[in-house]
């Protein structure tokens, strides 16, 4: 019988020849990733249930990535990242990035594939929602709760239900202006912020071939918005090409089998798609721009694991350059390497720091989540008020951003970098 | 009452749709971490302050637990984020159970995995028809959930194998009885 990319690598990572929808399979997990926020609370659950002295399943399978709370003064955000270091030194563990030194990296959902941990027909587990991103790769990736991840961490098991798929077949080629951002927004407000709930997301189609990784990554983050268990692409010659440069490690990729049998299937032709925002509070409110030009900002925020990557930095700079943003403009690099393109790579000569500053955008901030989740008061961009923000972000929810008086739209990065220009939602190709 | 499907007596407390994790307990105190005892409390102290000001007080100022037992949602409650302080603040809050219309996937695998929580789905949605601080009694193992005053009996669908996970307090100590991992 035919399987979907999902039930093949449940089915491969749980031994069995074939699983179906609603199957409970114990799988196997090739990694368990964590975070500062989650961590500390993980390796209790692991202690209090395996004993002080037990050790992880597998080394190389735990990957922690502080990420979250970082250049704030708060005391126990530090306790926590103490945590994380006493329990990696005990543990001897070697995929750490500890902040404040030279292996630090930043947000986690960037930094994990970026380090070689992604490997297509895998499967990752991490205590954060947005591990979906993950599946942009072709791997099976979920989000999932301490209690879970403490088992995953003694065990290197999870048991879990084979989700039903959704599949988006993505046609055509995208208008010069709409990008990734502006598929997953349209997608989420066609099916509801629980319209894929238990469900796969997968996304095929000839248009694929058009997106580039951190493309598919921007789509498959955002699968928890509609409620989705996992989002996933099946690896192509794009995928190889990024995943060979950064890692030697052996896998398989897996795709799905032609007809492979879903609960409902969907086409996109990507070249009818609009630049978009989604309205306060909620990711499926979704609205074309244009038709929202008379909504006043008071701030632009580019950053997060959806739009804080290299990429998203240079749409926000094809904007910008020689022009000047009218409202506060806060940049975050999703991570160090993300940080370090922005010196590196240029356009018409000028570094994207350089065209930034020009533009009067606020100091760059170092990587990290940031403002993304709120997080504590002294957080780079926290809303403290009642902000009307755009943000290259994944959720508008209230209070998600800091203030529960504060309205967010999320955007693409070409529409917050236009709309910070102008100081009102605006549609980007009147810029390019 | 048994261990396994207790009737869980007191007040609910009423919210709509979308009750997602920032409403139930805000980023900022996601730097408490719920398997150091005190740290747990002080989550409980927290549990739905992210909800709009408009809403009654949740956890009255100045205490760690709510006076209400129950939540009673529509759609999609606990969507956003795998934050585990979710559950686990309600837990810590007194909440014995959630009743909602459908749940968000990471949400209600946490409230048994923790076994802080029963995850109900009633058949109807009570979120219109209940008031915060109507008092009532639900009664895990037969599925209903009786309105004192009015005396009205509102169904649930079934809890299912989830039951006894919560019932033995979450997926450890269940694992352990099962006999599927050693006992310590
Ligand atoms: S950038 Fe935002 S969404 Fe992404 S992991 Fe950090 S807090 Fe979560």
């Amino acid at each position: 019988m035919s399987m979907t990319i999902t039930e093949k690598i449940l089915a491969r990572a749980s031994g069995r020849d074939h699983v179906k929808p609603g199957d409970n399979i114990w799988v196997n997990a090739d990694i368990l990733m964590t975070h500062d926020v989650c961590g500390p609370g993980t390796i209790g659950v692991f202690k209090r249930e395996f004993g002080q002295d037990a050790k992880v399943w597998s080394k190389e399978g735990v990957v922690i990535i502080p990420d979250h709370y970082i250049f704030t003064k708060d005391v126990k955000a530090h306790r926590n990242i103490d945590i994380l270091r006493e329990f990696v030194k005990e543990q001897d563990l070697p995929y750490y990035y500890d902040p404040g030194t030279a292996n630090y990296k930043g947000v986690c959902h960037i930094a994990l594939p970026q380090e070689g941990h992604v490997r297509p027909g895998e499967v990752i587990f991490g205590t954060d929602s947005h591990t979906c991103t993950h599946g942009a790769l072709g791997a099976f990736a979920t989000g999932i709760g301490n209690t879970d991840a403490g088992f995953v961490m003694g065990t290197g098991k999870l048991l879990i239900k084979v989700p039903e798929t959704l599949r988006f077949t993505l046609n055509g080629k995208l208008p010069k202006g709409v990008v990734a951002k502006d598929i997953i927004l349209c997608a989420i407000g066609d099916i509801g912020v629980d319209g894929a709930t238990y469900c796969a997301m997968e996304f095929d189609g000839d248009g694929i071939a058009h997106l580039t990784v951190e493309d598919r990554m921007t789509i498959c983050n955002m699968a928890i918005e509609a409620g989705g268990k996992n989002g996933i692409i099946a690896a192509d010659e794009v995928t190889m090409a990024y995943v060979r440069k950064r890692t030697n490690k052996p896998f398989t990729p897996l795709a799905s089998d032609p007809g492979s049998a879903v609960k409902e299937a969907r086409t996109y032709d990507l070249s009818k798609m609009v630049p978009c925002v989604a309205e306060p509070n909620l990711p499926d409110k979704y609205a074309v721009a244009a038709d929202r030009a008379d909504v006043k900002l008071t701030r632009a925020y580019i950053g997060s694991c959806t739009g804080g990557k290299i990429s998203d930095f240079i749409m926000a700079a094809q904007i910008m350059n020689g022009r000047k943003v009218s409202i506060d403009t806060f940049l975050v690099p999703a991570t160090q390497e993300v940080a370090e393109g922005l010196m590196s790579e240029h356009i018409d000569g000028k570094s994207l720091v350089e065209i930034f500053a020009d533009a009067g955008c606020l100091d760059i901030a170092p990587p990290s989540c940031a403002a993304c989740l709120g997080g504590p008061l002294d957080t780079f961009g926290r809303a403290q008020t009642d902000e009307v923000v755009i943000s290259t972000t994944n959720r508008n929810f209230i209070g998600r951003m800091g203030s529960k008086q504060a309205q967010i739209y999320l955007a693409s990065p070409y529409t917050c970098a236009a709309s910070a220009v102008t100081g009102y939602i605006t549609d980007p190709c009147q810029f390019l | 009452m048994s261990e396994a499907s207790p009737v869980i007596e007191g007040k609910v407390y009423v919210v709509d749709d979308n009750i997602d994790t920032d409403q139930i307990i805000p980023a900022q105190y996601l730097n408490l971490v719920p398997t150091i005892p005190e740290e747990y409390r002080k989550l409980g102290s927290y549990a739905m302050i992210g909800l709009p000001s408009d809403f009654p007080a949740f956890v009255a100022e100045g205490s760690l637990q709510s006076d209400y037992v129950i939540v009673v949602a529509g759609r999609n409650f606990g969507c956003g984020s795998s934050r585990e302080h979710a559950p686990i603040a309600l837990g810590a809050a007194g909440i014995k159970a959630v009743v909602a219309e459908s749940y968000a996937r990471i949400f209600f695998r946490n409230c048994v995995a923790t076994g802080e929580i029963y995850p109900v789905e009633s058949t109807t949605r009570l979120c219109d028809v209940l008031h915060t601080g109507d008092e009532v009694s639900l009664d895990i193992g037969s599925g209903t959930m009786t309105v004192q005053k009015s005396g009205d009996i509102h169904t649930m669908k079934p809890v299912g194998d989830v039951g006894p996970v919560v019932a033995a307090g979450g997926i450890f100590p269940y694992a352990r009885k099962a006999g599927m991992i050693k006992a310590l």
